[in-house]
């Protein structure tokens, strides 16, 4: 039989050069967007970038490193994360065994992606409304809350799917061995879960560490690394930010240099969690 | 008859509707008993009433005695763990825990530290795995996720795990159901060895299987016990009615 160019065959090519047309603008900013990091910061890219702090006139062309935009980030994107765990993994529980599909159920998943989709210069400026109700300055402490305030509903969400996602047949089958409640949580609901929550988990420190809008008027920026967590600290959107603002061409490739590491460090965090999650999905009941 | 399992008065509630009326039986020891009857005539409510999974299900209530060697199990003290340790289940789809082939074998041992060393765990572990006809396949990939095993395969795999925390009492809810014709074949092959040591308690949903298993036959219609006593007598010379019309095929 012939192939006649009818209407439907007519509709699906234009749809499939419609994707593909999709896909390479997509694909060809992402490359772009790299080109244009390695390309600028590769050059700029030195020890003494990652190893020391800023010295005198550092943004002024002279010596010195991010180290402690470096360090602050890893401080704040961890510690949102570890509150933002606190209270995630027990909301999502909460979720999944009282509320389950219920109305309210729905409601407070509902609330969840909205908080999800609050720009995040609004926790900013909300966090920074509360320190100053309490008499606090920008510190470590609140850049912290307010990435964990970012990421609580990210990881809850995840972490509600990965407990939705969890058969009912599991726990009988263990029932059935004669395991406790206790060891069915501890021995085996774990090991079904560990790779959906460590996705989650890094999924949010992903998107803690990458912001700079909520950290500008909590964590404010400092030079020093942060000795306690009531000092201010740096981080590394904000060193990429104050250094393309220079009108020095030195300082502005550093500006790259410095989003080069936090690409890296972002990258390195996804490409480690689908290696993690890979490694302890390979026992995950379908 | 020496029976292992005495059912006394048993009626079974899922909220208001009754799924079990007065049911009185006995079981034999170290045979295969056979529970056969139309679809949702009881048949896997009656056997969850034997390891205490009923009360999983929300709003199910039971009145009336299930005695294992003369002990009601649903006396208030019962450890209801040591009755699921006792009472093995076989599932109808199997499903393995999220571990290697090798831990969910030594998963039952190690909660109920049946063992004393690794050595003890290890020789254990390939002895169930041979009882369940699956050792051979599995030998060289013992850490492979149990999930990379055929469906039919971790059915056995199911059964070793079953047999390794001891038990007496083997269930099975059609427990061939969800697998191939050759694969059903090799369970009712392991099933049929293992009942010199172990009282089997299987049911199924055709009588042709029915009749390669059963030492023993209980027929069951709407939630009641019409018939029961052995394979022979009950298949060639039913007493009720009933059972000679499903025997006759008119279901
Ligand atoms: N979870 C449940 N909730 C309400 N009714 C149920 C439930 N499970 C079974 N039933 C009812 O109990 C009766 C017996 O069911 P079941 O024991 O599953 O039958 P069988 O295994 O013989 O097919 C059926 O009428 C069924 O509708
Ligand atoms: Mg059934």
């Amino acid at each position: 039989m012939k192939k006649h160019w009818h209407r439907r065959h007519i509709i699906e090519a234009f749809v499939k050069a419609v994707m593909i047309f999709s896909f390479i603008i997509v694909a060809g900013s992402l490359g772009l967007i790299l080109w244009t990091v390695i390309s600028r910061g590769l050059p700029a890219l030195t020890w003494s970038m990652v190893s020391q702090t800023p010295k005198g006139g550092f943004y002024l062309g002279k010596e010195g490193g991010i180290l402690n935009a470096i360090i602050g980030s890893l401080y704040l994107a961890g510690g949102g994360t570890l509150i933002a765990l606190l209270f995630s993994l027990p909301i999502a529980l909460y979720l999944e065994t009282y509320l389950g599909d219920s109305r309210r159920g729905q409601y407070v998943r509902l609330a969840l992606d909205i908080l999800w989709g609050i720009p995040s210069i609004v926790y900013g400026a909300f966090g920074f409304i509360v320190m100053l109700a309490f008499g606090l300055r920008a510190s470590l402490l609140g850049g912290i809350i307010a990435l964990a305030l970012i990421e609580l509903p990210i990881m809850t969400r995840a972490m509600d799917e990965v407990i939705r996602r969890m058969p009912a047949d599991l726990e009988q089958a263990a029932l059935a061995l004669g395991s406790t409640r206790l060891e069915i949580a501890t021995r085996v609901v774990t090991r079904q879960m560990l790779p959906g929550i460590v996705t989650a988990i890094l999924l949010a420190f992903g998107r803690g560490i990458g912001d700079a809008a909520a950290v500008l008027f909590t964590a404010g920026y400092t030079d020093r690394i942060p000795a306690s967590i009531l000092q201010p600290a740096a981080s590394l959107p904000l060193a990429v930010f104050f250094q393309l603002g220079m009108p020095y061409p030195e300082v502005q490739k550093r500006a790259y240099a410095s989003a080069l590491i936090l690409t890296i460090i972002v990258l390195a965090i996804s490409l480690g969690s689908r290696w993690i999650a890979g490694r302890l999905s390979k026992y995950v009941m379908k | 008859m020496d029976a292992h399992i005495q059912i006394k008065n048993l009626n079974a509630y899922y909220d208001d509707i009754q799924a079990l009326k007065d049911v009185n039986i006995e079981l034999p020891r170290k045979q295969i008993t056979v529970i056969m009857g139309p679809s949702g005539c009881g048949k896997t409510t009656l056997l969850k009433t034997f390891n205490r999974f009923l009360e999983l299900t929300d709003k199910t209530s039971i009145t009336g005695e299930v005695l294992i060697d003369g002990q009601n199990i649903y006396e208030r003290d019962i450890d209801v763990t040591e009755v699921r340790k006792r009472v093995g289940l076989l599932a109808q789809r199997p499903f393995p825990l999220p571990m290697s082939i090798y831990e969910n074998v030594a998963y039952g041992m190690h909660i109920h530290r049946m063992k004393n060393n690794r050595n003890e765990y290890r020789k254990a572990v390939r002895h169930y795995l041979e009882v369940a006809g699956l050792y051979d396949e599995v030998k060289t990939r013992l850490t492979n996720p149990a999930t990379s095993l055929s469906i039919g395969q971790q059915q056995r795999l199911c059964l070793a795990r079953g047999l390794a925390v001891e038990p007496e009492i083997i269930l099975g809810d059609e427990p061939t159901s969800a697998l191939d014709p050759v694969s059903s074949q090799h369970i009712e092959g392991r099933l049929l060895g293992l009942k010199e040591q172990y009282t089997i308690v299987i049911v199924t949903h055709t009588l042709r299987q029915a009749k390669r298993l059963a030492d023993y036959v209980i027929y069951m219609y709407m939630g009641e016990v019409v018939e029961s006593g052995p394979a022979k007598e009950v298949f060639n010379n039913p007493k009720q009615e009933r059972t000679r019309a499903y025997l006759e095929g008119q279901f």
